[in-house]
């Protein structure tokens, strides 16, 4: 049967969250060997919060690595600006050289790789990374660029209309299409 | 937004939506690439018919800045020199594909008339008496800022010395300080000062001696010798000594007192004491902040409304 409906379907609980982080945490920590070269940086704003508690979850997991932190704002960087009214909301907050860094690029929701693209743009103005890894609360799907996550908190299949939010309380999915049932 | 012609056009609203969009951008000019992508493919005109030099580097800087590109026209090494009007000149730069002018000229409403002949937006950049709408936001950006009081100058007291009648900048100063609730005081012989000023919300003082010990800010104006004819001006040793910034006055100045000039300075006229030696002095503040202000501006009118609010959802 289909129907056409707004439906908001909660997919994961705040208890989901904390257990998603604490596994990207201990993923970061295996996969970089050395942690003194690692820095997390958010992606202003939806990132920005995620990105704060997992430099506290890898302080927490292995004591006496307390990674660098900041944050970055990609307006200017946009490729759609004509597509979307702009709003600048905070700015970009990075103290450091990113130069031979491994920089763990956090945001809330993966979808079209555009945001994600734009980052690499930006990142590349504070210094050359060795390496930018990124991670995800929630990779929705529909790319539109060649651009993968390296960490994933969840998976979850959408329609391409859906509105997808993230929150420390949980994940949320706002479907206005029709949906087979 | 479409074009910025006067401080009369903004609504407090969005002087202050411009003040924040220059926070952002200051970030952008602390970085050691100073550059951004955002206006890319847009293209910048300036087009200045009177001398400028922090003006006309800092609009084009600020355009650079955000990977705009700029056309550079200077009427004195132009076809204005074989008779060429003011509405060939725009129409021809039109048809060049100029996104945006950053126009200064001698005449008041100039860059208001342009508008009719083009599709582009126009920033005004200084005519004649008129307006310097950019002098104004980036003063009170500087201002705002330096007290941390960031979408008000309730509280303060601003003088304004020297000749308010042939200044543009005096002009929208004032009017911006007003609108977000300074109390502004003009300082200046009476030969110096416009004839109908009941209406500007202002008070007058006719030495700078009255108002040294109790202003916030101390706004120095530079002495136009190029408008002012020999008949109506007082002699500058005469002026100097009532309106000169000195060392000792200086000394009077409340310790947490701002000086500006919005450029260039002479030096021995109104300033007879070196800005670098004053403590309080944000004469190059402003030049820094000049260029935040332009590209928050530049940003404004060609990258869409900033007032508008975002819609929901993560692209």
């Amino acid at each position: 049967m289909t129907t056409v409906s707004s439906q908001r379907s909660e997919l994961l609980g705040e208890a989901d969250i904390e257990r998603a982080i604490t596994r990207i945490a201990h993923e970061i920590i295996e996969r970089n060997a050395d942690l003194s070269v690692v820095v997390i940086i958010g992606m202003q704003t939806g990132g920005t919060w995620i990105a704060q508690r997992l430099r506290d979850a890898v302080s927490r997991i292995a004591p006496g690595n307390d990674l660098l932190l900041g944050a970055i704002d990609i307006s200017m960087y946009r490729d759609d600006f004509s597509l979307r009214p702009r709003v600048l909301t905070a700015p970009t907050d990075i103290t450091f050289d990113l130069t031979e860094k491994t920089v763990v690029l956090v945001d809330d929701v993966l979808f079209t790789g555009r945001t994600v693209r734009a980052a690499l743009e930006a990142l590349n103005d504070h210094g050359r990374p060795r390496a930018v890894q990124l991670a995800v609360m929630v990779d929705r799907g529909h790319r539109e660029l060649p651009i993968r996550p390296d960490y994933v908190g969840k998976n979850i299949p959408t329609h391409f209309s859906d509105e997808v939010s993230v929150g420390p309380g949980g994940v949320a999915v706002m479907g206005l299409e029709k949906s087979q049932s | 937004m479409k074009h910025l012609l006067s401080t009369h056009d903004l609504s407090v609203e969005q002087m202050i939506s411009l003040l924040e969009t220059a926070d952002y951008m200051s970030e952008i000019n602390t970085r050691s690439i100073s550059k951004v992508p955002a206006l890319r493919g847009k293209t910048v005109a300036s087009v200045f018919f009177e001398d400028s030099t922090r003006t006309r580097l800092s609009f084009e800087t600020a355009a650079k800045r955000l990977s705009a590109d700029v056309l550079t026209f200077s009427a004195a090494s132009s076809s204005v020199n074989k008779g060429e009007s003011l509405r060939d000149t725009i129409e021809t730069l039109s048809a060049m594909g100029v996104d945006a002018f950053v126009v200064r000229h001698k005449s008041s409403g100039a860059p208001q008339q342009i508008t009719q002949w083009t599709n582009a937006s126009v920033l005004n950049a200084g005519d004649g008496w008129h307006q310097h709408p950019t002098q104004a936001l980036l003063d009170t950006y500087t201002i705002t800022r330096s007290f941390g009081q960031l979408d008000s100058m309730k509280g303060r007291t601003i003088a304004i010395v020297g000749d308010i009648k042939h200044s543009r900048v005096a002009r929208s100063d004032i009017d911006m300080f007003t609108r977000l609730g300074a109390e502004v005081i003009l300082v200046a012989p009476s030969a110096l000062l416009p004839s109908h000023i009941e209406n500007w919300g202002v008070t007058t003082a006719s030495s700078i001696d009255e108002v040294i010990n109790s202003v916030d800010v101390l706004y120095m104006l530079r002495m136009q010798r190029e408008r002012i004819s020999a008949s109506n001006m007082p002699s500058l040793r005469e002026y100097s000594s009532h309106y000169a910034l000195t060392v000792e006055r200086a000394a009077r100045l409340s310790p947490h007192a701002l000086v500006m000039h919005p450029g260039p300075i002479n030096r021995g006229i109104e300033m007879m004491v070196d800005p670098s030696d004053l403590p309080g002095s944000r004469i190059l503040q402003q030049v820094t902040n000049g260029i935040a202000v332009r590209m928050a501006v530049l940003f404004t009118l060609l990258g869409g409304d900033l007032t508008a609010t975002a819609t929901g959802g993560t692209v």
